[in-house]
C-alpha cells in the first residue's frame, strides 16, 4: 500500500457507508473470482508464459511502467502473458503474494524486509523506486519552518511501515509530537485539524496544491533529506515462484524496467494508458494529477543522485539503512541476509 | 516615399488616418463604457439569481444541520440507552427525505466499556430503512466525518463523496458531542447525517445564463461538486483545471472562492463546455464553506453590443470613405490650378515669359498665387527689358568712350623724334592711358626756330569732359604761345579763357615751359602741377622750384608766376603726372617722389626715350600686377646746347 491516493478515499467511503451492502458483496464476489482464476505461472499455449502481477494500489501513475509495458506489448516481447491484478486497500499486495494470488508484487522495501524477517520468503527481484518520497507537510502559517518547530504539534501519520521514517525522524531531532492517525485524505490537514500531515511527494503533496494551497505556504520535510532515505516500491516474488521459473521472473523485471523507460520517454502515451485503466477501475481520474505523479516517479525511479546504483537494483547502503532503522524501531529482531533477500537478474536495463 | 507623393495623396492619407484615429478612440471609449454597463447589468441581474440560489442551498443545508445538532444536544443533556438511540436515528432517516443515513459514533469505550467501536448506523435502502454497526473493519476513527469534527471540536460538513453504487453525490454533516467528566469537557462521540446532494445539484444546474452560461459548486477543497461536465465532478478541482489550463488567475480566483470571498474573476474564465471566454462571479455558501460560481459567456452578453458595434463600425468606415472622397475632391480643386501654375513657373524658369497664367476666379490663396505669379511674370519681363536697354546704352557709352579716347590720344603728338633735324635738344613723351579716358595730356612744338614749348597737364575728372577740357587747354596754349611771351602771362590768359566758360567747375594742372635752344634759357610756369625734375649734367638733381600757383581754370584772374633757369648742355628735365608718383603696388604703397628721384639718378646720362623707358620700367616693376587706375604720362627733355 505505497501511495494512498486521495482519489481512492471516495471509493473507500462508498464501500464504508455500505458495508455489508451491495458494494461489499460485489467486492467479495470479485475476490473469489480472483482467487479462483489467478494461477501461478501457468503456461498457456504458444511460447508465452503466464505470470500475474499486483501493484500496491489501484491504477495510477505510480505503476505507469507496468501498465505501459503491458499496453505497448513489451511483456509479450519478452515472452510473457502478464495479468495485472487490480490492487487497492482491500487487497494488500504483500498479502496477495503470500497467499499465492499473484506471482509478482510491488511492495515497499521496509515491508518486505519485515516480512522476510518474520519468515515470509520474499525475494527482491527489482528495486524500482530508489528514493523515498514520503514526507511531512506543514503550513508555514502555523509557525513550522524547521523540524524542531514540530515539537508539541499535532502530526498526522499513516500506520505501519509509514511510521518508521517519521518516528526515526522525531527521535533524531528529539521532538515529541501528538500523533493523529491519518486517513487516506488530507482534509484534516487542509482544515487545520493537524499542524502537519504525512504525504507522498508524488501524490498528496500535489493534492494539497490542487486544493488551493500554494507551495510557498508550505514547509516540507523529506525524510530522505534527513538520512532516512527508504527506497520504496520494489518487485518481489516468493522464493518458490522464483525457483520454478527464474527466467520468467527475470523477463518480467526486465520488461517492467523497459516499460518504465518507455513511460518516461513518452509521458503523453503513458498518461493516456494510465487514465484508461483508472476509468476502467472506476477510480477518479485527474490528468494533471497523474502527470505530476509520473513526473515525480521519474525523479525517484531515476534519481539524479543514484550513487552508482543502476535502475532496478538495490544498493547495499540502502538495504542496511532500512534494516538498521527497522531494528532500532523494534520491528525486526534480526536483519535478514541480503544475499538471500535479493536476486539480481543479469543485464538490467540501463537508463 | 511619402515626400514624392502629391498634396492630394497626403491630404487624403492625413485626413483619413486622423479621422480613423479619432473614430477609433470614440469607438473604444464607447465599447469600454458599454462593457462596463453590461458588467454592471450582470452584477444587478446576477445578484438576484445568486441570492435565490444560495438561499435555496442554505435552506437545504441548515435544515439538515439542525437534525444532528438537536441529537447532539439531547445526547449531551439526557440519559439514553441503545433502544432510545435507535428510535431517534430511525426517525431521523425515515422522516427526513433529504437525509440518506444517520449514525451516532462513540469514542472508544464511551458507550459500552467493553466495546472499542460502537456506532449504530441507519440508512435508506430500497425505500426502507436498514441498520448496521460501523465496526472495526470500517474503523471510523480515522474517517474525515469523525476525525475532523473531533479534532476541530466544531460541527463540520465533509467533502462531498459518491454514495452507494457510485451514482449519488453525498456529503455528511457531523456534530461532536461532549460529556463533563470530573469538570472536564470530554468528547463522547459524533452525530453524523448523510445527505444526498442531488437536490442541491438540481438547484445549481437549473442556473442557465443566456445560451451557454452555467453555475457550478466547488467544495472547500475546490473540488467540483456540480458542473455541467460530469467528468469534472469529484475528479477535478478548480486548481487542477487552472493547472491544466496554465491559468494562474483562475487559481487565484479559486483561492478567493474557498476562502469564502465573493466577487468577480479578475480575468476572463474559459467555459469548460464551450471554451468561450466568460465573466465569472462567485459567492460563498456560508453553511459549509463551499462556493458557488456562475459563468456569464462574454460574447453572448456582448452580442447586442457587438451588433451595435458592427453597425457603428460600418457607419464609421462608410463615413471615412466619404470623407476621403470629399478630401480628394477638395484637394483636386486646389492642386489642379497649382499643377498648371507649377508648369508655368517651370516654363518661366526656362525663360518662356509669354506663358499664359490661367485665370483663377477664387480669391483664396490659390487665386492670390495666380495673381502673384502673373505679376512676377510681368515684372520679370519688364526687368529683363530694362536690363536689355541698359546694356544697349552702356554699350553705346563705351563705344563713345572709346572714340573719346582715340580722339584724346589722337591730339597728342606721337611722332618721335618730332624734329629729326635738330640735334641741340632731344625730347620724348609717352602716355600710358588707364582703362577709362583720363585727363592727362602733353604737347611739344617749336614756337619759332629757337624756342621749344613743352607742356604737360592733368585735367580733373575723367571721361569725355576731361578729354574735352584737356583738348581745349592744349589748343588754347598752342594758340597763345609765342617766342617772346612770358609763360606766366600765357598761363593767365589760358586760365582766364578756361575759367570763363567753365560752368562745371573743372580744372586742370598745367606745367608749361619754353626753352630757348640758343641760350639754354628755360622759362616756365607751373599751374598746380607736379614739379618736374631737373637733372644737371653734373649729376645734381632736384625738383624745379615752382610753388604757389593755383590750378588752371578754376578762378578767373589768378596770377601765375614766370620762373627762369638756364640749362647747360647735357642737362635734362623730366616731367610727369601724378599717375607716376601715385602709382600703387599690391600693398597700397605709392611710388612716391622720393622713389622717382632714386630711379632717375639711375637713369642718368641717357637719351630722352631711355629716361622715359627707365622710369616706366621702374613703375611697372613697382606695381607688378596691380591694375593701373590713372593715366601715366612722362616727358623727358635733354638739352645738348647750341653749336
Amino acid at each position: 500500500m505505497g501511495a494512498v491516493p486521495d482519489v481512492e478515499i471516495d471509493g473507500e467511503r462508498l464501500k464504508a457507508k455500505g458495508i455489508g451492502g451491495l458494494g461489499d458483496l460485489c467486492f467479495k464476489v470479485l475476490l473469489v473470482f480472483f482467487v479462483i482464476f489467478s494461477g501461478v505461472v501457468v503456461c498457456t499455449g504458444g511460447d508465452l508464459k503466464s505470470i500475474s502481477f499486483i501493484p500496491q494500489w489501484s491504477p495510477q501513475a505510480q505503476f505507469a511502467g507496468y501498465y505501459v509495458a503491458y499496453e505497448q506489448g513489451i511483456y509479450k516481447k519478452h515472452g510473457l502473458d502478464v495479468r495485472i491484478i487490480q490492487g487497492g486497500s482491500h487487497k494488500p499486495s504483500s498479502e496477495a503474494i503470500e497467499k499465492g494470488d499473484a506471482d509478482v508484487a510491488s511492495i515497499w522495501l521496509s515491508t518486505a524486509i519485515q516480512k522476510r524477517s518474520h519468515g515470509v520468503k520474499l525475494v527482491n527481484v527489482g528495486q524500482i523506486v530508489q528514493h523515498s518520497s514520503l514526507m511531512l507537510i506543514a503550513k508555514r502559517s502555523r509557525g513550522i519552518k524547521k523540524p524542531e518547530d514540530l515539537n508539541g504539534k499535532k502530526v498526522g501519520l499513516w500506520g505501519a511501515e509509514f511510521r518508521i521514517q517519521p518516528e526515526a525522524f522525531f527521535r533524531k531531532h528529539r521532538i515529541s509530537v501528538t500523533v493523529v492517525p491519518q486517513s487516506y485524505s488530507v482534509n484534516l490537514f487542509l482544515r487545520d485539524g493537524v499542524d502537519a500531515a504525512s504525504a507522498m511527494w508524488y501524490n498528496e503533496y500535489h493534492t494539497i496544491l490542487n486544493a488551493g494551497v500554494n507551495a510557498d505556504e508550505l514547509t516540507t520535510f523529506f525524510y530522505s533529506d534527513y538520512g532516512l532515505n527508504f527506497p520504496e516500491d520494489g518487485l518481489y516474488v516468493m522464493e518458490e515462484t522464483l525457483k520454478k521459473d527464474p527466467e520468467a521472473v527475470c523477463s518480467f523485471v526486465q520488461a517492467s524496467l523497459e516499460g518504465w523507460k518507455y513511460a518516461f520517454d513518452h509521458p503523453d502515451d503513458a498518461l493516456n494508458i494510465i487514465l484508461k485503466y483508472m476509468v476502467a477501475a472506476n477510480v477518479p481520474a485527474n490528468k494533471v494529477h497523474q502527470k505530476w505523479m509520473l513526473g515525480r516517479m521519474k525523479d525517484i525511479v531515476y534519481p539524479s543522485d543514484n550513487r552508482g546504483v543502476p535502475p532496478g537494483a538495490l544498493g547495499k547502503e540502502d538495504y542496511d539503512r532500512v534494516s538498521r532503522e527497522l531494528k532500532e524501531a523494534g520491528l525486526i529482531k534480526d536483519v535478514p541476509d541480503m544475499n538471500g533477500f535479493i536476486l539480481r537478474c543479469a543485464g538490467n536495463v540501463q537508463k | 516615399m511619402f515626400k514624392n507623393k502629391g498634396i492630394a495623396f497626403k491630404l487624403v492619407v492625413f485626413f483619413t488616418l486622423s479621422s480613423a484615429a479619432i473614430f477609433a478612440v470614440i469607438f473604444s471609449y464607447n465599447y469600454l463604457v458599454s462593457r462596463r454597463m453590461i458588467k454592471k447589468g450582470i452584477e444587478e441581474n446576477s445578484a438576484n439569481l445568486i441570492t435565490t440560489t444560495t438561499s435555496r442551498i442554505e435552506v437545504l443545508l441548515t435544515s439538515t444541520q439542525k437534525v444532528p445538532q438537536n441529537v447532539a444536544y439531547l445526547l449531551e443533556n439526557m440519559n439514553y440507552d441503545e433502544s432510545e438511540l435507535f428510535k431517534v436515528l430511525y426517525a431521523i432517516v425515515e422522516r427526513n427525505p433529504e437525509i440518506y443515513g444517520a449514525a451516532v459514533a462513540f469514542e472508544p469505550y464511551a458507550f459500552d466499556k467493553t466495546k472499542k467501536y460502537y456506532a449504530p448506523y441507519f440508512y435508506k435502502v430500497n425505500g426502507g430503512v436498514s441498520f448496521k454497526y460501523l465496526d472495526k473493519f470500517y474503523d471510523y476513527f480515522t474517517w474525515d466525518w469523525y476525525q475532523i469534527p473531533r479534532e476541530l471540536e466544531t460541527p463540520q460538513w465533509t467533502e462531498p463523496y459518491f454514495g452507494e453504487g457510485g451514482g449519488i453525490l453525498m456529503s455528511s454533516y457531523a456534530v461532536p458531542f461532549y460529556k463533563n467528566v470530573d469538570g472536564q469537557r470530554k468528547l463522547t462521540g459524533v452525530v453524523v447525517v448523510d445527505i444526498s446532494l442531488e437536490h442541491l445539484r438540481d438547484i445549481v444546474s437549473s442556473i442557465r445564463i443566456l445560451q451557454s452560461g452555467y453555475g457550478f459548486l466547488i467544495s472547500k477543497n475546490g473540488t467540483f461538486v456540480t458542473h455541467p461536465l460530469k467528468d469534472y465532478i469529484m475528479n477535478e478541482t478548480i486548481f487542477s483545471v487552472a493547472e491544466e489550463r496554465n491559468d494562474p488567475s483562475l487559481r487565484e480566483t479559486g483561492r478567493k472562492m474557498i476562502k469564502g470571498q465573493s466577487g468577480f474573476s479578475s480575468h476572463s474564465v474559459k467555459s469548460a463546455v464551450t471554451r468561450k471566454s466568460c465573466i465569472m462571479t462567485y459567492v460563498p455558501i456560508k453553511s459549509n464553506g463551499w462556493s458557488l460560481g456562475i459563468l456569464f459567456p462574454y460574447d453572448e452578453l456582448m452580442s447586442d453590443i457587438k451588433n451595435l458595434n458592427h453597425v457603428v463600425l460600418a457607419l464609421g468606415i462608410t463615413g471615412l470613405a466619404l470623407l476621403a472622397l470629399a478630401v480628394v475632391f477638395i484637394a483636386r480643386s486646389i492642386t489642379k490650378p497649382l499643377t498648371v501654375m507649377a508648369d508655368i513657373a517651370g516654363r518661366i524658369g526656362t525663360g518662356d515669359l509669354d506663358a499664359e497664367v490661367p485665370e483663377v476666379r477664387t480669391r483664396d490663396e490659390v487665386g492670390q498665387l495666380a495673381l502673384a505669379l502673373d505679376r512676377m511674370k510681368k515684372s520679370l519681363k519688364d526687368y529683363i527689358q530694362e536690363i536689355a536697354d541698359t546694356a544697349a546704352s552702356r554699350q553705346r557709352m563705351e563705344s563713345e568712350l572709346k572714340i573719346a579716347r582715340s580722339i584724346q590720344m589722337g591730339i597728342l603728338p606721337k611722332v618721335f623724334p618730332p624734329f629729326p633735324d635738330r640735334t641741340d635738344f632731344d625730347i620724348y613723351a609717352q602716355t600710358i592711358p588707364a582703362r577709362e579716358v583720363g585727363g592727362d595730356f602733353y604737347d611739344l612744338f617749336l614756337v619759332d626756330r629757337n624756342h621749344l614749348c613743352f607742356v604737360i597737364g592733368d585735367a580733373s575728372g575723367k571721361g569725355i569732359p576731361a578729354a574735352l577740357f584737356m583738348a581745349f587747354t592744349k589748343t588754347l596754349i598752342k594758340a597763345k604761345a609765342s617766342a617772346d611771351i612770358d609763360t606766366g602771362a600765357l598761363m593767365m590768359e589760358v586760365n582766364d579763357e578756361l575759367s570763363r566758360g567753365n560752368p562745371a567747375d573743372m580744372f586742370i594742372t598745367v606745367f608749361c615751359a619754353i626753352l630757348n635752344t640758343e641760350t639754354g634759357e628755360l622759362r616756365y610756369t607751373n599751374g598746380g602741377h607736379n614739379p618736374p625734375v631737373i637733372m644737371r649734367r653734373t649729376g645734381e638733381m632736384d625738383y624745379l622750384d615752382c610753388s604757389g600757383d593755383l590750378v588752371v581754370g578754376i578762378m578767373e584772374g589768378s596770377p601765375y608766376t614766370s620762373r627762369r633757369i638756364f640749362l647747360e648742355a647735357g642737362d635734362r628735365v623730366f616731367l610727369y603726372t601724378d599717375g607716376v608718383t601715385e602709382a600703387m603696388n599690391a600693398s597700397d604703397e605709392e611710388f612716391s617722389t622720393g622713389r622717382l628721384l632714386e630711379v632717375l639718378s639711375g637713369c642718368d646720362g641717357r637719351s630722352a626715350l631711355e629716361i622715359v623707358a627707365c622710369v616706366g620700367d621702374a613703375v611697372n616693376t613697382f606695381c607688378q600686377e596691380t591694375p593701373q587706375y590713372d593715366d601715366i604720362t612722362m616727358m623727358a627733355v635733354v638739352y645738348n646746347g647750341s653749336r
